[in-house]
């Protein structure tokens, strides 16, 4: 009894004072000029929607901000892709892991699985980036056996950021596909084929329907993990590829220019969560649902 | 339309264990035929060898006189009723009984004409598009035979479909099934460890033990003429008495048990020093006095009084009592407990068989 107001208290305090309050002050800040401290709370600090407007149009030139605009859509479909590929690998192996393979064989794919990501993030992107340079072992491998004459530019045209982004949130995707498929009565896909399903009506009809809240919820915190990521696009993209999240970095750390960075933030936080509203939606899943 | 299922030598293994040993069977068109047995004794394996989830080891299946071999269980001519049914808990009720016709391709028309029909059938008209939640247990249960009889199966296949129900529903349900296999014509086969289900349904019953087929037989025959020890002692209650043939002729044998020397009906024609099992059935026997060789007497350890009978318990050898059961319009006057009761069955109801495995108690 004590103890669940113990923890009730300790977790509506981190809530409040370590996530609502900050969030709080980084949406006030954005309303506001870029001010140094000094002349704050003056007669130049009043509110305003600059900081968002300058998303549209870039403030000094007064042309269309095509930059960022393009930025922000660009992640945001390359992280659709992402979620979309880690989709399409994790959700055979899933079942596999699920509802097919021996208990053996179950445990040593889960290790191979997660013994990758005791290694931190910078070391996996940058063995990736060995592997896929323009003198990596895949190149030379691909020069070797003749299958092409030219380097392929693997990190310029983005291969490796999808590469590094499914890999990052691969887990993610994983473990609520699987956990949805495993509680599935095994009955109801001998069922389903005992009527008479081919194999892939099993999986659209019994099967995808019965884990829709699992793949609801993996694809979910892939799109937003990989949208709000920072690192595998700047060490894994091209040099031409500009990810918003890198954007509102250099507003924070190079131009500090806090109210700005806040700004493009919580721009990049509704357009993601209203593209997630709609998914649902259109899917038909409740918000309830996906995070049971 | 119906088809007989043949099983001709079915081996099943499973790494070193043996689920089915050289079952040979054959199965009539439109029979309801049925294996019973303990839990663990190869039945279900036998189904889904029938059904085409697994392959045997050894021999082959089938069905309609076609071998069913690389035939996979979307491709066969049968349908499975699971035991906990398998419903599709995100369709309707017409969605579950047609979806069947769905994979076929029928449109939705034909769908919905088949649905309704097949509603009427087991008795839930209109009801095609209520939730499988909505259901009670007996009216998921005939959801389930209306989805497997939707895609014209020349063979249902039952895996203890009514053992998750209570007594009274269990025992509506036996008479409807029966009902509708007579109805549709196909052929049953049905797997259970209800002795009492196999016996009232069945045209013919396969006894089963350890992945060996007993016995095949009516009904009447599995429990007046049990081939083995097993079925003897699996079908119905039986009382054996275990010992050394003393006499034997073509028609009956003396057995000297710990009980004294008793005869019966010797129908495996045992030969003098065969090790056999005399059984007497607890509503075979009577209280009182016969002839020397179907007589014998032993101490009552409790009287159990069920209304329209009266069991009798004697001591026996080792914990296994020795039961009489005596109705209600016996003449005889039931003993008291630690009287010493005589006890004597016509010859004709004592059955001599080879020693061999019992059921379990």
């Amino acid at each position: 009894m004590l103890l669940g107001i113990i923890f009730i208290a300790l977790v509506a305090f981190w809530t409040l004072f370590l996530v609502a309050l900050p969030y709080l002050y980084m949406v006030v800040e954005s309303f506001h000029p870029n001010l140094p401290p000094i002349r704050r709370g003056g007669p130049d600090d009043f509110v305003t929607l600059t900081q968002y407007k300058s998303f549209f149009v870039t403030p000094n030139s007064g042309t269309v901000n095509w930059t960022h605009m393009g930025a922000f859509g660009f992640s945001i479909i390359a992280s659709i892709a992402v979620t979309a590929l880690n989709f399409a690998i994790c959700y055979p192996l899933a079942y596999y892991m699920a509802q097919a393979g021996t208990p053996q064989k179950v445990r040593t794919l889960m290790l191979c699985l997660i013994v990758p990501y005791w290694v931190n993030e910078i070391l996996r992107a940058f063995s990736l980036r060995l592997l896929l340079a323009s003198k990596g072992l895949i190149n030379q491998i691909l020069m070797g056996t003749g299958i092409t004459d030219v380097p392929i530019d693997f990190l310029g045209n983005n291969t490796g950021l999808y590469v590094g982004l499914s890999y990052a949130y691969l887990l993610v995707m994983m473990f609520p596909l699987y956990n949805a498929i495993e509680s599935l009565d095994r009955n109801q896909i001998e069922a389903a084929r005992d009527l008479g399903a081919p194999w892939w009506r099993i999986h659209k009809d019994v099967v995808i329907p019965y884990a829709k809240p699992g793949i609801a919820s993996g694809c979910t915190m892939v799109f937003m993990l990989s949208a709000g990521s920072l690192a595998a696009p700047q060490f894994l993209g091209g040099p031409r590829t500009l990810w918003f999240t890198a954007i509102v970095y250099d507003f924070f750390f190079q131009n500090f220019n806090w109210p700005r960075g806040a700004a493009y933030a919580f721009i990049l936080l509704t357009g993601c969560i209203i593209l997630v509203m709609a998914m649902l939606r259109l899917f038909k899943v409740s918000l309830g649902e996906t995070i049971k | 339309m119906s088809a007989g299922v043949e099983l001709d030598h079915v081996t099943v293994r499973f790494g070193e264990f043996t689920a089915v040993d050289n079952a040979t069977l054959d199965i009539k068109g439109g029979e309801f035929f049925s294996f019973l047995g303990p839990s663990g004794c190869g039945k279900t394996t036998i189904l889904r060898t029938v059904s085409g989830f697994l392959d045997p080891s050894e021999g082959m299946v089938k069905i309609g006189g076609q071998n069913m071999t690389g035939i996979g269980p979307n491709k066969r001519p049968t349908a499975l009723i699971f035991q906990n049914l398998a419903l599709f808990p995100l369709m309707t009720v017409a969605e579950n009984i047609t979806y069947g016709l769905r994979v076929r391709g029928v449109d939705k028309t034909a769908r919905t004409k088949k649905a309704n029909e097949l509603l009427d059938l087991i008795a839930l008209p209109g009801q095609g598009d209520k939730l499988m939640s909505e259901l009670s247990g007996g009216q998921k249960q005939r959801v389930a035979i209306a989805r497997a009889l939707a895609v014209q199966p020349k063979v249902l296949l039952l895996d203890e479909p009514l053992s998750a129900l209570d007594l009274k529903l269990r025992q509506h349900m036996r008479s409807e099934l029966r009902s509708i296999q007579r109805m549709v014509g196909i052929t049953f086969i049905y797997i259970t460890h209800d002795q009492g289900e196999a016996l009232t349904m069945s045209d013919r019953i396969a006894v089963m033990s350890d992945g060996v087929i007993q016995q095949v037989a009516d009904g009447k025959a599995v429990y007046d003429d049990p081939a083995t020890s097993f079925v003897a002692s699996f079908v119905g209650e039986n009382n054996p008495f275990v010992g050394i043939i003393t006499r034997a002729d073509s028609s009956y044998a003396v057995v000297d048990t710990l009980f004294g020397t008793l005869r019966g009906r010797n129908p495996k024609g045992l030969k003098v020093g065969d090790k056999a099992i005399l059984f007497v059935r607890p509503e075979s026997a009577k209280l009182g006095t016969g002839a020397a060789d179907t007589t014998f007497s032993s101490k009552v350890k409790s009287v159990a009084f069920e209304g329209n009978m009266t069991h009798v318990f004697l001591e026996g050898v080792g914990k296994k009592d020795v039961t009489i059961t005596v109705g209600r319009h016996s003449s005889a006057d039931i003993p008291a407990q630690d009287e010493i009761a005589s006890v004597t069955y016509d010859v004709d109801l004592g059955l001599v068989l080879p020693e061999g495995k019992m059921a379990r108690e």
